[in-house]
């Protein structure tokens, strides 16, 4: 067996944690909030404190409602959290945040903005608010994300909230880590062929109109009711047990400013879960979230993989012969392939030879 | 071997000022924080911006904050570097505040630093408190940046 991870990347085969790092993992549990801060940091950064952390706490984990809240950058996704933490409290249940910002593709920084929608719980130990930046990873969550909401469910926070970067169409990762998935839609961003265009509207359960306080915010409301009707009663794109009614996606029109909407939109996700829970969905749900989380770290390890071979010689001068157009993309991929090959990746040579194999008939 | 474990973009990515930072583990994180009434944010949004193109994660709290606040968010984002941006002339009541609610809550390794108009005559008396730098009108930010740089503390072990 060859070291994949060539000592970069997420650690998966970590050796015991010493005794101080369990007694951490302990104090988390016991309910200290600043142990569970600690732990949180050392998953983020996926070093083998946290990977030991994680797979200690991956046994309590598993009883905390997540919820996922997407859309586009502004369109008040922090605002709207913020508003039902205050919905949560009220009913007496404790809520963990975990809130991912963007990181810049240029300096690595990150300016993370989103607890300063949800400071009114300060004081309040059952409410537990964690930024955290995507660190380069695509798709609108971090790739440490579904690490840091197992943390908080095993906790004992439930519901868990996460809140994505600002997503525009595609960035649905949430949708695969989560429960129910909330799409944020603002008024003023495009007419109703906007609702017809796949991706994140696909994965929403409940689709929330932001600022509903605001002028047009019942037209969107009436053009996303419009275009559910559009659609057949149960569209491949539900994931709907056979012989189970499908979720009736709902459309709320939500205020943070006035709180109307508020309280319904929390109804609403209690339904989302009772109706996962009733129809079996949950089971679907889970295991593609196990695969998602599974097919996540096995690319994170073949990314930490592909990475170091940017560094040798011959990849560095194929990436030059394709600048200047006298090499193909297809054709300096051969390079890339007998580098990782020669680094101990079993898969690229095969990858290597069936590719010259095919290479004709593309 | 390279300090790639924060994934692209991470600590590994050299930054605008020119440094690179293979060595940590992962990117300096830092809360920003308006103590108090004032509502003067300029100075901390361009240090936000600053520390954000150095490399930097930066926790923007905003303005109007309380000493509890400010703790509550340094302890749950586990920063490792505290911000405070104060031009209301009340350092000296706020400060300590601060400090006592910080360590209530368990941030005692956290290294803070101040930003503002900050009177000479205060300064040591603000120092006492544990504030290990007040960078005032006029400060480079790159000589903010190299200060956190080089004396924010490696927390690696638990």
């Amino acid at each position: 067996m060859t070291d994949v991870s060539a000592g970069d990347g997420p650690v998966t085969d970590v050796p015991p944690p010493a005794t101080p790092r369990q007694d951490l993992v302990d104090r988390l549990l016991a309910g200290d909030r600043r142990a569970l801060a600690r732990v949180l940091t050392r998953i983020e950064n996926g070093d083998r404190v946290g990977a030991a952390a994680s797979a200690r706490l991956y046994a309590h984990g598993g009883r905390a409602h997540v919820v996922g809240v997407t859309g586009p950058p502004g369109a008040g996704k922090s605002t709207l959290v913020g508003a039902l933490i205050g919905a949560y409290r009220e009913q007496g249940r404790s809520v963990g945040v975990v809130a991912v910002d963007p990181s810049s593709p240029m300096s690595g920084g990150a300016t993370l903005g989103d607890r300063i929608r949800m400071g009114a719980w300060h004081g309040d130990d059952q409410v537990f608010v964690r930024s955290m930046a995507s660190r380069g990873h695509g798709g609108g969550v971090a790739r440490a994300t579904t690490d840091l909401v197992d943390a908080l469910d095993a906790a004992g926070f439930n519901p868990v909230i996460v809140e994505t970067v600002g997503a525009g169409q595609g960035e649905i990762d949430v949708a695969a880590l989560t429960h129910t998935t909330l799409l944020v839609q603002v008024p003023g961003t495009g007419d109703a062929v906007q609702t017809l265009k796949a991706g994140g509207l696909e994965v929403g359960d409940i689709l929330v109109v932001g600022k509903g306080d605001l002028p047009g915010a019942a037209g969107l409301e009436a053009d996303l009711r419009g275009m559910l009707t559009l659609a057949e009663p149960d569209p491949p794109s539900r994931r709907a047990v056979p012989g189970q009614d499908a979720w009736p996606v709902r459309v709320i029109r939500v205020s943070a400013q006035t709180q109307e909407g508020v309280a319904e939109l929390a109804d609403a996700i209690d339904a989302h879960r009772a109706h996962l829970a009733r129809s079996g969905e949950i089971v679907t749900r889970l295991r593609a979230r196990a695969e998602a989380t599974l097919l996540a770290r096995l690319r994170a390890l073949l990314e930490a993989q592909v990475a170091g071979t940017t560094a040798d010689r011959r990849v560095a001068d194929a990436v030059a012969a394709v600048a200047a157009r006298t090499r193909t993309p297809d054709e300096a991929l051969a390079s890339v392939l007998t580098v990782l090959a020669e680094r101990g990746a079993p898969w690229a040579g095969a990858a290597a030879n069936n590719r010259s194999a095919s290479f004709g008939r593309r | 071997m390279e300090a790639s474990d924060v994934g692209p973009g991470g600590a590994g990515s050299s930054d605008v000022w020119g440094a690179r930072d293979d060595a940590r583990a992962r990117p300096i994180k830092v809360l920003v924080a308006k103590p108090g009434l004032d509502g003067h944010d300029r100075g901390a949004k361009v240090m936000a911006r600053a520390m954000r193109d150095a490399g930097f994660e930066v926790v923007y709290t905003g303005l109007f904050q309380t000493p509890e606040m400010i703790a509550s968010a340094a302890a749950q984002e586990d920063v490792d570097v505290v911000g405070l941006s104060i031009l209301s002339g009340a350092h000296l009541t706020l400060f300590p505040l601060i400090m006592d609610a910080l360590r209530e809550r368990g941030v005692d390794d956290v290294l803070v630093v101040a930003g503002g108009t900050i009177p000479a005559e205060d300064l040591a008396e603000v120092e006492a408190m544990g504030v290990a730098a007040v960078f005032g009108p006029g400060t480079p930010m790159r000589t903010a940046i190299q200060f956190i740089r080089e004396r924010t503390p490696r927390r690696d072990e638990p």
